[in-house]
């Protein structure tokens, strides 16, 4: 029971950082990598903010972390003209001194004994257990997330950055700023990776400098299950998609660790042959369908 | 509405291949006029275009829409005022959008900010019935994405875009010559009834001699980055398809016999 509320708890709140690989990933058709680095500074602002006793601060610092992660990657893209992966490479590379720098040059923080938004609420609602809470904090933050991105989409703003993504040309010869929009979206996309990783922070009582290697992969991992599960519709869809496939992700990892099939150190390969081979799909279908065609033909 | 003055647009300026794209060019073009270009492929007529869009920034000259100077104006700010439609139906619109969502992204901003609902109830009715103006059945597939449409169905969605706000500045560059002869026919039929109801100026690229001479109210013909012809009113009237032919090789063998020239 604890295993399958935690890894409720956990698919939420890595469900939010799934969205933001949406936004980036699919909406934007950017891979950005920023992600790596802006979730580890979301976890460690988050964290010493809640060492200092202000564990709400540090939710709504984590945001704006990400959201200033993803506009200098952003200004890096469009104003200095640097290739989109290598922008976020720089990025990421950079923040790990920054990240060393607000954990004070620790590389581990611990919240242990430190009032957190969790703590907190156990206190406030005594009469309902730790996972209870735990759940409800998780949903709630994962469903406002969700809320306010679907709404964002349906804007003349979101709609904009979606024709970004779709049709570059297009929008560039339009009167749409195209560098406006590609800082907002990635902004918005390491918002919430970085919220992601500040409330994961306090959830676990802990942070590490080194949370955020591989986080882009489980983020990707998680967009492609919730695609497959949910189909490629609109972006609404999509967004909700990421969570369930997050949910979906992390059911996987605990049923395999917990049989044994695999051991915990083996998370990452395991997710990374899962994106490989869910991004190789629509190439492995075209090469059947060709065989297939050559085979009618010798056939007839 | 447009003035062009003195536009001078050289490409690889100081190297061998040195390209005089634009040759000290100046066009007028009052309200409402509607203009058709000729000429040969690399006459300038596109670049023309891409100058007055603000692709690129000219060399010298000015360009003023509506008395207003945009000689160094921002490209997307001008295209709030100018509108563009491409040979390539691929370009001018979003492929994995549907075509309400195209049609608000070149409506809505100017109606509410950019955190207002994109497509509203109201909104959607009108685009359903612009569209169903054009006899494509367009306006009960709304939700369709446009991917999936033709490509004469892009340009007619690519064309309303441009003129739902109606624009100071209505530039076509070739958009039928992807389309097959009926379609290409229905575009045109539903380009003239968007400018002449609109009143827009106009400027169309166009290869056809043909259409060239029937479509809008004057015709000029570019070589080398100049205007080499300049018709309108009567004298086009009776221009014939063969007196612009004509025309047309004179003024490529009056090159060709330079051209010699130089080489003897």
């Amino acid at each position: 029971m604890t295993l399958f509320l935690g890894s409720l708890q956990l698919g939420l709140l890595y469900g939010i950082l799934a969205i933001g690989v949406y936004i980036s990933f699919r909406i934007l058709n950017i891979p950005d990598l920023t992600t790596e680095g802006s979730f580890t500074f979301g976890l460690a602002a988050s964290a010493m903010c809640a060492v200092n006793g202000h564990y709400m601060l540090g939710i709504i610092m984590a945001i704006a972390a990400g959201a200033a992660a993803g506009t200098v990657t952003g200004l890096l893209q469009t104003k200095c003209g640097i290739h989109p992966v290598l922008s976020g490479i720089i990025t990421s590379s950079g923040l790990y001194t920054i990240n060393l720098a607000v954990m004070k040059n620790a590389v581990n923080i611990s919240l242990i004994g430190k009032n957190e938004i969790f703590s907190a609420a156990m206190a406030a609602l005594p009469e309902l257990s730790r996972d209870t809470v735990k759940c409800i904090i998780t949903l709630i933050f994962a469903a406002i997330v969700c809320i306010i991105i679907v709404v964002f989409f349906k804007t003349h703003l979101g709609l904009c950055i979606r024709a970004t993504g779709d049709n570059e040309a297009m929008v560039s010869s339009s009167s749409i700023n195209v560098d406006a929009t590609k800082v907002i979206s990635l902004a918005a996309s390491n918002g919430c990776v970085a919220l992601s990783g500040g409330i994961l922070a306090q959830y676990q009582g802990f942070a590490d400098i080194n949370s955020g290697s591989g986080i882009l992969v489980v983020g990707l991992a998680s967009v492609i299950i919730g695609e497959v599960v949910m189909g490629k519709r609109g972006v609404t869809v999509g967004i909700i998609s990421a969570v369930v496939g997050s949910i979906i992700y992390r059911y996987i990892l605990a049923v395999a660790t917990s049989t044994h099939i695999f051991p915990a150190t083996a998370l990452k390969l395991i997710s990374a042959v899962i994106v490989a081979v869910a991004l190789s799909i629509p190439m492995i279908k075209k090469n059947i369908a060709i065989s297939k065609t050559k085979g009618a033909h010798k056939h007839a | 509405m447009l003035k062009v003055d003195n536009a001078v647009k050289i490409f690889s300026q100081g190297t061998p291949n040195e390209h005089k794209a634009l040759n000290s060019l100046s066009i007028h073009l009052e309200k409402g006029e509607f203009v058709t270009i000729v000429g040969s492929n690399g006459a300038g007529k596109s670049t023309l275009f891409n100058a007055i869009c603000g692709n690129f920034l000219l060399d010298s000259g000015s360009i003023v829409v509506d008395g207003k100077d945009i000689t160094f104006m921002k490209e997307y700010k001008r295209a709030s005022f100018i509108g563009r439609v491409f040979q390539d139906p691929m370009k001018g619109t979003a492929p994995n959008m549907t075509i309400e969502e195209n049609l608000a992204l070149a409506y809505s901003r100017s109606r509410s900010g950019p955190f207002g609902i994109a497509v509203r109830k109201k909104d959607h009715d009108m685009f359903a019935e612009a569209l169903s103006e054009f006899g494509m059945g367009l306006e009960d597939r709304m939700k369709t994405k446009v991917g999936l449409l033709s490509g004469g169905q892009r340009q007619v969605v690519t064309l309303l875009m441009c003129t739902l706000v109606t624009p100071k500045l209505l530039l076509l560059d070739e958009h039928t010559a992807a389309l097959d002869p009926a379609t290409a026919e229905k575009v045109m039929e539903i380009t003239n009834k968007i400018v002449s109801r609109n009143n827009i100026t106009t400027m169309m690229i166009t290869h056809n001699m043909n259409s060239a001479l029937k479509t809008g109210t004057r015709t000029i013909m570019m070589d080398s980055g100049e205007i080499i012809l300049d018709t309108s009113g009567e004298e086009r009237a009776k221009m014939t398809l063969d007196d612009l032919l004509q025309l047309y090789s004179l003024k490529k063998k009056e090159a060709f016999a330079n051209d010699r020239m130089l080489l003897n």
